[in-house]
């Protein structure tokens, strides 16, 4: 295998007493869907948050494209290509959703101390919005407020902005939480769709999704990851069936 | 932008009578008129320069007032020691202005909620026992300018109608500046970080540099401010950054519509003349302005500009 994306080695993660994240290896190679699973508790989102920057590890690096980003703030990352979706959708409310778009876009075209123009007159902002707003299925919602949209156009909203950022690595958790069956279907195409042309992690519960969508999954217990692998091997692992899938296998 | 509702014309109205007030005040024979409504000018300008930061930003800086004292003193000090030349007053007061707010700022944005509306204050109790402890500059009584700033050519300040126009105009200038600023990238960065500093970051804003411009530029304003309050004024007082006149600024804001940029002016304009007109009838006005203000607050959250006309639904552009 070439160099990973991302690479995380010795992840630990303490709070108070318990171990969140457990000595924790795990690499992503570019281009892939790779998928985390685990029982709630698992430390699934703690995962990400640390490879976002947003908690910082006890111990372990994390190295993202060559460069160790261990220390580096979310904002840094996100700089670097990092994107992030919530598992509690996280949007601009009082924005429409077109600006909360654009607001994206501007993340990614260098500094943003223009006090003149008007940003909703730059199309440099605007038409890259406008199009990552149509590839989620929004482009009929772009003037309304992001409070006015229904939750699973928020989700999709998000998942846009974080694809206006033109990532390398997306960091999606849960993004099917609470969405209805046609809506996750969608969300399952839109994922499907980035296949190969972005590198993504995705956390979610719903395993008919993760089956159609990873390349390989973790399977994260306790903070461990008991198993990486293809689909297959993953559902025919014995430890995996034991620990998490039993029930449903 | 190009519908012609209640609240332009309005809008348009007061700023006819604005343009005509000195001739009316002349005509009236009433020059108290020109002196309150310059000194409400004045205040607009400090109120709409914390509006940037309150209202946009949501950093509720309680030592705002504190640049109104640097303009002041940056004038009524320079003036003490003959320096009347506004060239030279000027930009001292608005870089001395500036350097402070930056420096509270790098300090405060540290911090979020009630621990910055906590520094902020303590920052502008500092500066206030600073210029109480001044005695060669008047310490607590204040000083006395004896020669307003000197602007040249036909701009002579002694002359309470041109300086009336010329804050008139720096309060319209600064407002555009305002208005472009907001809806530009570096207000819809402010207006983000507001909303959703999580999202921010994670879309990889540096979140504090663009605070910390926005609460240098809002200082620096006030500071202007400040030096239009000391010509006014033909004085600079400690009490000019007293934390209760930071708390009239936040009355301002809030009383006229955070957020706005139009509504603290006007916010600033009804809390003068609320004072006014309350002080002429008692002395135990404070009495009566408290509930006042409680019952439009109560009544009218976003202000009177929100009552004038309710805000326009989100549309795209």
């Amino acid at each position: 295998m070439a160099e990973p994306l991302l690479a995380a080695s010795g992840l630990i993660k303490r709070f108070g007493g318990l171990l969140a994240t457990d000595h924790l290896d795990l690499a992503l190679a570019d281009g892939e869907i790779h998928a985390v699973i685990g029982p709630n508790g698992a430390g699934k989102t703690t995962l990400v948050a640390q490879l976002q920057g947003e908690l910082a590890p006890d111990a372990g690096t994390i190295r993202f494209a060559g460069e160790d980003v261990t220390r580096l703030k979310p904002h840094q990352r996100a700089a670097r290509g990092i994107a992030r979706s919530f598992q509690v959708t996280s949007v601009f409310r009082d924005l429409s959703a077109l600006d909360n778009v654009a607001l994206a876009v501007q993340a990614r075209a260098g500094h943003s101390f223009g006090m003149w123009r008007p940003a909703s007159s730059e199309r440099a902002l605007r038409e890259p919005a406008r199009a990552a707003l149509a590839r989620v299925g929004l482009d009929g919602r772009a003037g309304m407020l992001a409070a006015h949209l229904a939750h699973g156009e928020q989700r999709q909203l998000e998942l846009a902005m974080a694809l206006a950022t033109e990532p390398r690595l997306l960091l999606l958790d849960e993004p099917m939480a609470g969405m209805g069956t046609e809506e996750s279907a969608r969300m399952v195409r839109l994922i499907d769709g980035l296949r190969g042309a972005r590198t993504v992690l995705l956390v979610e519960h719903d395993m008919d999704a993760v089956f159609t969508l990873a390349d390989r999954i973790t399977v994260l217990v306790y903070g461990r990851a008991i198993a990486t692998g293809t689909p297959a091997e993953i559902r025919a692992d014995d430890a995996v069936r034991q620990a998490y899938l039993g029930d449903e296998a | 932008m190009s519908r012609v509702g209640a609240r332009p014309l309005a809008l348009w109205f007061g700023l006819a009578l604005l343009l005509a007030l000195p001739g009316l005040a002349a005509l009236l024979d009433q020059p108290f008129y020109l002196t309150l409504v310059t000194r409400m000018l004045v205040f607009a300008i400090a109120a709409l320069s914390l509006d940037l930061i309150l209202g946009y930003g949501a950093m509720v800086s309680f030592g705002h007032a504190a640049y109104l004292g640097i303009g002041a003193y940056a004038v009524g000090i320079l003036a003490f020691h003959g320096v009347t030349a506004a060239w030279i007053q000027w930009p001292v007061a608005i870089v001395g202005s500036a350097a402070v707010a930056t420096l509270i700022g790098l300090v405060s944005l540290r911090t979020s909620g009630v621990y910055f509306i906590m520094i902020t204050l303590a920052f502008g109790q500092m500066l206030y026992f600073l210029a109480v402890s001044l005695k060669a500059y008047g310490g607590d009584d204040g000083l006395t300018i004896n020669v307003r700033s000197r602007l040249g050519g036909p701009l002579d300040l002694s002359n309470g109608s041109v300086l009336y126009y010329l804050v008139l105009a720096l309060l319209l200038g600064l407002l555009l500046l305002c208005r472009r600023l907001v809806a530009a990238r570096f207000g819809m960065v402010i207006r983000g970080a507001k909303s959703n500093e999580r999202r921010m970051r994670a879309l990889g804003f540096p979140i504090v540099r663009y605070r910390l411009t926005a609460f240098a530029l809002a200082g620096t304003m006030c500071g202007i401010a400040g030096v239009l309050l000391a010509n006014l004024t033909n004085f600079a007082s400690p009490a000019y950054m007293h934390w209760t006149r930071s708390g009239e600024l936040i009355v301002m804001v809030i009383l006229g519509g955070m957020g706005s940029l139009i509504g603290p002016i006007l916010g600033a304009f009804a809390l003068l003349a609320l004072e006014e007109a309350l002080s002429s009838l008692t002395q135990h006005w404070q009495v009566y302005l408290g509930p006042i203000l409680i019952l439009i607050v109560l009544f009218a959250r976003s202000g009177i500009y929100g009552v004038l006309a309710p805000a326009p639904k989100a549309s795209d552009g």
